[in-house]
């Protein structure tokens, strides 16, 4: 069975909303079209929409979704975790902290 | 002559004056038991005994004294049922005035008091003059275990005296009790003032001092020091205490200020223990010692079930809410009174209300949580509380457009109406459901039409709720109700879950509501299966297919009414007739799901008598037919016959018999075995429908394999009977069983017949024609092991002949087993041996269940076990190295369908075997040993500590193995050795991680699945909060 978007979108479908007692996917942060994978090129792209465009909270969830991608799929993965775009107000800055190879614990 | 009697006489005396001095002087504490022992059987009298200590008693050495005294008080401690009443009112005054003596002295003094405190003899007035002198004369807190036990000795066998003391009795205790630290102690002076409250003891003035005097323990704060011999735990502490504080309601005015206060702490542990206690308080309080609190209660309990991360907190408080309610709704009040409990709720609703209009927000549950804690605490609450929310939450879920707050609401809106049921209406017309009943049902049904899945369950659910009111839903409205469980019943694959509750709806309603059922639903599924008929008879589509399938699970599903069943039986029965006549291209799937269909409406008519009955006196004998039918020899053969004789067929028949027998009453029983086993003992076909055959139907004589093969469905009956009912020709039955089990033309029936012959003789009374039986099996068994092309039969009808015999402790089993044990180490055998031993240790679905009235002793796995695990250690280490596996299964096998609990103290021994079976190269062992592991890590996790690195290795290594189902269960355990102790688990941490990483890339799923998990446990051992 190669990986899929529905095995990548069961990673993270069951993290739970810093804010909310939802998951991100009962407030829709994350759906399974917003997952691109390719299991032979090992890509995988993910994401995710905040609830409000000024959601405090997008780089805490950006980074759980990567943590936990991190730490469940092979390591030849190279994993893009980003904002759906035009969903939040500081869109940029936010993405550019998930794709810092330098933060700590990551 | 009476010279010697007096040498005699006084030989004893000076032995006595010996032992006396040996104590007091010689400092021996060995002659006390001695001295004891004597007066006891009446060598010495006590008064002898205080003769012989004489100026001992009064020396002017404090420690002589003490040591005369403690000696006179043992003795006094075996003896005090021999005591005369003159005896102990001198042993009284003497021992009273001791207590004004030396420090070092009032110990022993007590002991003597506690000795006297439980004579019979002691004259009345005496009780309370030991008590008023130890109350005025002990001040140094000595020895206060002694003083509670002396005054629980006489609260005992002297109440009335007691009690007129009045409250000064109660004063010298507490002032006895107070600044006392020993937990011991606290036990028995909880105990005291609980007896003190609950008997009704004068108080007076001293409720308040009562009260601090215990009331400053609160809330326990105790920790058993590690080897605690006394093994008192701060449970018990705790219990004591709450039984104390929540004994009466003249408390209440102290207790509740300082629950309140503890609430608010910041202590988990404190928090807990002051819910608790307040609802304990509830069962005794009424309004009056509520009033001045509730407004500071509510504010507490609202907090805690608001902000707590703790789920415990928020149960405790909820129940804390809720015995709060009963409380306020107990109380009968006066006319002009204010009710407390409007306004209670109304502050509750005041507070809660607006959160619920907020689906979206975090205190959406907990407002939804208190208001039903408090809605279940009366009809009083309930009424007055869904009164307000329904119409909230009505015109809240118009207000949503969005599924997921639609089902938010609407799930609360269940809990609400769930409340209801517990309250039943005298008069229906009164019922506060009434007036939204149409509001209602509309929600509903737009719940079950909505697109998401979430939604319709809870819709599903509400609508059972709703029709579980009687009277409530109109005939209109069980008619739309009906369609569309009829259009759920049918749902696609991807909302399985949807259709399953639907199905579940529909039983329950059907039990309701039968005739809405059967006239609006059933004909429709005939109609749909008729359909279905004609769809199979063109071929096969797989949507059509499946419709077919969800239409035969909706038939058994809605058939929990006797009415309803006869109804639903003759569509499935002629729906398989039309399967034999031919006129479908009908696959054994087809004819599985069918047999599905019939075992689950058989199991819904287990419990009526009556619809048991006609299930049994109807389904059975055409299922019967049938198959005789197809086991008939034919001249051209036909595909769609042989169908019904194929092995999963049978099974599934087996399963339908099975179901329809084990419940039927013993006459009626008895009734239908004299059909059926004539049938196949002697062809006799009279009672099945449709009965003229080509040719006899002999299953035992005919050499036809088809009809043998039926021996599966007599198998199915017979051995579901009620044990009660007598088997026309036994005998032989069970001669043709034996015969048939060691024929070697078809395993299907020879192991029929051997199940069916075990299942007979599991049941069969002891006695001689059992010992036959067996005898016969045993031949027969032993014949053809010796060697001959029957040798697998002969082992199939050992294994059972075995199996049944364990389940009932026979003593003929242990032979049998061991003769099944000697099989591990037979080239030939040896493995299905092995297996063999899953079967005796597992549970059958067919035979020799406890359903169908086998019997089957409780402990049977666990003394199988006791009996034989020693041998199968031993015969490992001496079996050649070729045949170890075997024994390594065998004992995998037996171990892992034991009780974890018979398991866990043999562990040690037999742990290094078990991590040999792990390194064994056959997947069975190595997958029996992982599933054998697996519950030992979560539920021994000290003892597998010790071999932590072997079982790191070797479940790293198997965790690659080529059998999946090996990876799963060994990333299974890898994920179970994270419940062993953090820190023997974290030098490991790096290591299992970079390994673990592997498996995460495995080509199957499942396996990734399990090592995600794994995985993701392992990197959070040791950070917080883990």
């Amino acid at each position: 069975d190669s990986i899929d978007a529905r095995e990548i979108f069961d990673l993270i479908r069951s993290i739970n909303d810093p804010e909310h007692p939802l998951t991100l996917e009962e407030l829709n942060v994350v759906e399974q079209v917003r997952v691109q994978v390719s299991d032979p090129e090992s890509t995988v792209a993910v994401a995710f929409t905040p609830t409000i465009p000024h959601c405090s909270m997008a780089t805490l969830i950006g980074l759980s979704i990567k943590v936990k991608l991190l730490r469940s799929l092979p390591q030849r993965f190279k994993m893009d975790v980003h904002i759906t775009p035009g969903t939040h107000a500081s869109e940029h800055a936010v993405n550019k902290q998930l794709a810092d190879k330098e933060r700590p614990g990551l | 002559m009476a010279a010697a009697a007096a040498v005699e006489a006084a030989a004893p005396m000076g032995a006595l004056w010996g032992l006396v001095h040996d104590f007091v002087v010689g400092q021996q504490e060995g002659p006390a038991d001695q001295v004891a022992a004597d007066v006891k059987s009446g060598n010495y009298t006590v008064l002898q005994v205080v003769e012989a200590l004489g100026s001992s008693l009064e020396n002017p050495e404090p420690r002589t004294r003490a040591r005369a005294i403690q000696l006179l008080s043992q003795v006094l401690l075996h003896c005090h049922t021999l005591l005369l009443e003159k005896e102990v009112v001198h042993l009284i005054l003497f021992y009273e005035n001791r207590l004004k003596d030396h420090h070092l002295v009032i110990p022993s003094v007590l002991q003597g008091l506690k000795a006297l405190s439980l004579c019979v003899a002691l004259p009345p007035g005496l009780a309370v003059s030991v008590l008023k002198a130890i109350f005025q004369e002990v001040h140094v807190q000595v020895d206060r275990h002694t003083v509670y036990n002396i005054i629980t000795n006489f609260m005992r066998t002297r109440e009335e005296e007691l009690k007129s003391l009045g409250a000064d009795f109660t004063f010298g205790f507490i002032q006895v009790m107070d600044g006392e630290k020993d937990p011991r102690n606290l036990l028995v002076a909880f105990r005291i003032v609980h007896d003190l409250i609950s008997r009704d003891y004068s108080l007076g003035p001293f409720v308040e001092e009562l009260f601090e005097v215990t009331s400053c323990y609160f809330p326990i704060d105790f920790t058993p020091p590690p080897n605690d011999p006394h093994g008192i735990q701060r449970e018990d502490l705790i219990l004591s205490l709450r039984a104390v504080l929540a004994s009466t309601p003249r408390f209440a005015e102290f207790l509740l200020p300082l629950l309140i206060e503890k609430v608010d702490s910041e202590v988990l542990s404190a928090k807990l223990d002051s819910l608790q206690t307040l609802n304990a308080c509830c069962a005794v309080y009424g309004q009056k010692e509520l009033k001045d609190f509730l407004p500071s209660l509510w504010a507490s309990i609202r907090r805690e079930v608001f902000q707590t991360a703790s789920e415990r907190v928020e149960a405790e408080g909820l129940a804390a809410l809720h015995s709060l309610t009963a409380c306020l709704s107990r109380s009968v009040l006066r006319a002009d009174a204010e009710d407390l409990l409007d306004s209670f709720l109304s502050n509750i609703l005041q507070d809660c209300r607006h959160h619920l209009c907020e689906p979206d927000m975090k205190l959406v549950w907990p407002s939804a949580k208190l208001l039903q804690a408090a809605a279940g605490a009366s009809a009083r609450a309930c009424d007055s509380v869904t009164s307000n929310v329904l119409p909230l939450l009505l015109e809240q879920f118009h207000k949503h457009s969005q599924s997921s707050q639609r089902r938010t609401i609407l799930e609360m809106l269940l809990g609400f109406l769930k409340l209801q049921q517990k309250w039943s209406y005298e008069d229906k017309d009164q019922r506060p459901l009434n007036g939204f009943k149409d509001q209602l049902c509309s929600l509903v049904f737009m719940a079950l039409t909505d697109p998401s899945t979430q939604l319709q369950l809870v819709g599903i659910r509400t609508l059972t709720v709703l029709g579980a009111q009687p009277d409530l839903l109109s005939y209109e409205d069980l008619e739309l109700a009906v369609g569309h469980l009829y259009r759920l019943s049918f749902l696609k694959e991807d909302s399985q879950s949807c259709r399953v509750a639907a199905l579940e709806a529909s039983g329950t309603l059907a039990a309701l509501y039968p005739v809405a059922f059967s006239s609006h639903l059933v004909p429709k599924l005939a109609e749909e299966l008729r359909v279905g008929e004609s769809n199979l008879t063109n071929g096969d589509e797989p949507t059509q297919c499946s419709r077919h399938l969800c239409c035969l699970q909706a038939l058994s599903a809605v058939s929990t009414h006797p009415s309803i069943v006869k109804e639903t039986l003759p569509l499935l029965l002629q729906h398989l007739w039309q399967v034999n006549r031919g006129n479908m291209v009908a696959q054994s799937s087809d004819v599985i799901a069918v047999c599905q269909s019939l075992r689950q409406m058989a199991e819904k008519c287990q419990q009526d008598p009556e619809s048991c009955w006609y299930f049994h006196q109807t389904a059975i004998p055409c299922l019967l037919a049938l198959a005789v039918q197809a086991s008939m020899p034919e001249k051209e053969p036909s595909v769609l016959r042989k169908v019904l004789l194929e092995d999963e067929v049978l099974a599934a028949m087996v399963s339908v018999i099975g179901t329809a027998t084990t419940h039927l009453s013993p006459e009626l029983a008895a009734q239908s075995v004299t059909h059926i086993v004539p049938l196949f003992l002697d062809g006799n076909v009279s009672f099945l429908p449709e009965n003229s055959f080509p040719s006899r139907f002999q299953p035992f004589q005919d050499g036809s394999s088809g009809q043998r093969r039926l021996i599966a469905l007599l198998m199915a009956f017979v051995c579901s009977l009620p044990r009660n009912v007598e088997i026309p020709q036994l005998n032989q039955l069970m001669r043709e069983l034996l015969e048939l089990s060691c024929c070697h033309s078809c395993p299907f029936s020879s192991t029929a017949a051997a199940k069916c012959f075990a299942g007979l003789l599991n049941k069969h009374p002891a006695g001689q024609q059992l010992d036959e039986f067996l005898q016969l099996a045993v031949d027969k068994v032993e014949a053809g092991l010796g060697s001959g092309p029957c040798r697998s039969q002969a082992f199939t009808l050992l294994l059972w002949v075995t199996k049944a015999l364990v389940l009932r402790y026979h003593p003929l089993s242990s032979c049998l087993t061991a003769r099944l044990m000697g099989l591990l180490s037979d080239p030939e055998l040896g493995p299905a041996a092995a297996d063999g031993f899953s079967l005796l240790m597992s549970d059958c679905t067919d035979v020799l269940t406890r359903a169908g009235h086998a019997e089957v002793r409780i402990m049977f796995r666990q003394r199988f076990f006791t009996d034989n695990v020693p041998a199968l250690v031993q015969g490992f280490h001496a079996a050649p190295q070729d045949v170890k596996p075997n024994y390594l299964k065998g004992l995998s096998h037996v171990l892992n369908r034991l009780p974890k609990p018979v398991l866990l103290p043999e562990l040690p021994t037999l742990l290094s075997l078990l991590l040999e079976a792990l390194s064994c190269p056959d997947c069975v062992v190595q997958l029996s040993t992982l599933s054998c592991l697996q519950p030992l890590l979560l539920e021994a996790p000290q003892v597998m500590s010790l071999h932590v690195d072997t079982l790191v290795t070797k479940f790293l290594n198997l965790s690659s193995s080529p059998s999946m189902a090996v990876r799963i269960a060994a990333l299974q355990c890898m994920h179970a050795l994270t419940r062993l102790p953090t820190p023997v688990l974290l030098p490991y941490k790096p290591q299992v991680i970079r390994a673990l990483a592997k498996p995460l890339d495995d080509k199957k799923r499942l396996v990734r699945k399990e090592a995600v998990s794994a995985r993701g446990e392992w990197f959070l051992l040791g950070s917080p909060g883990s």
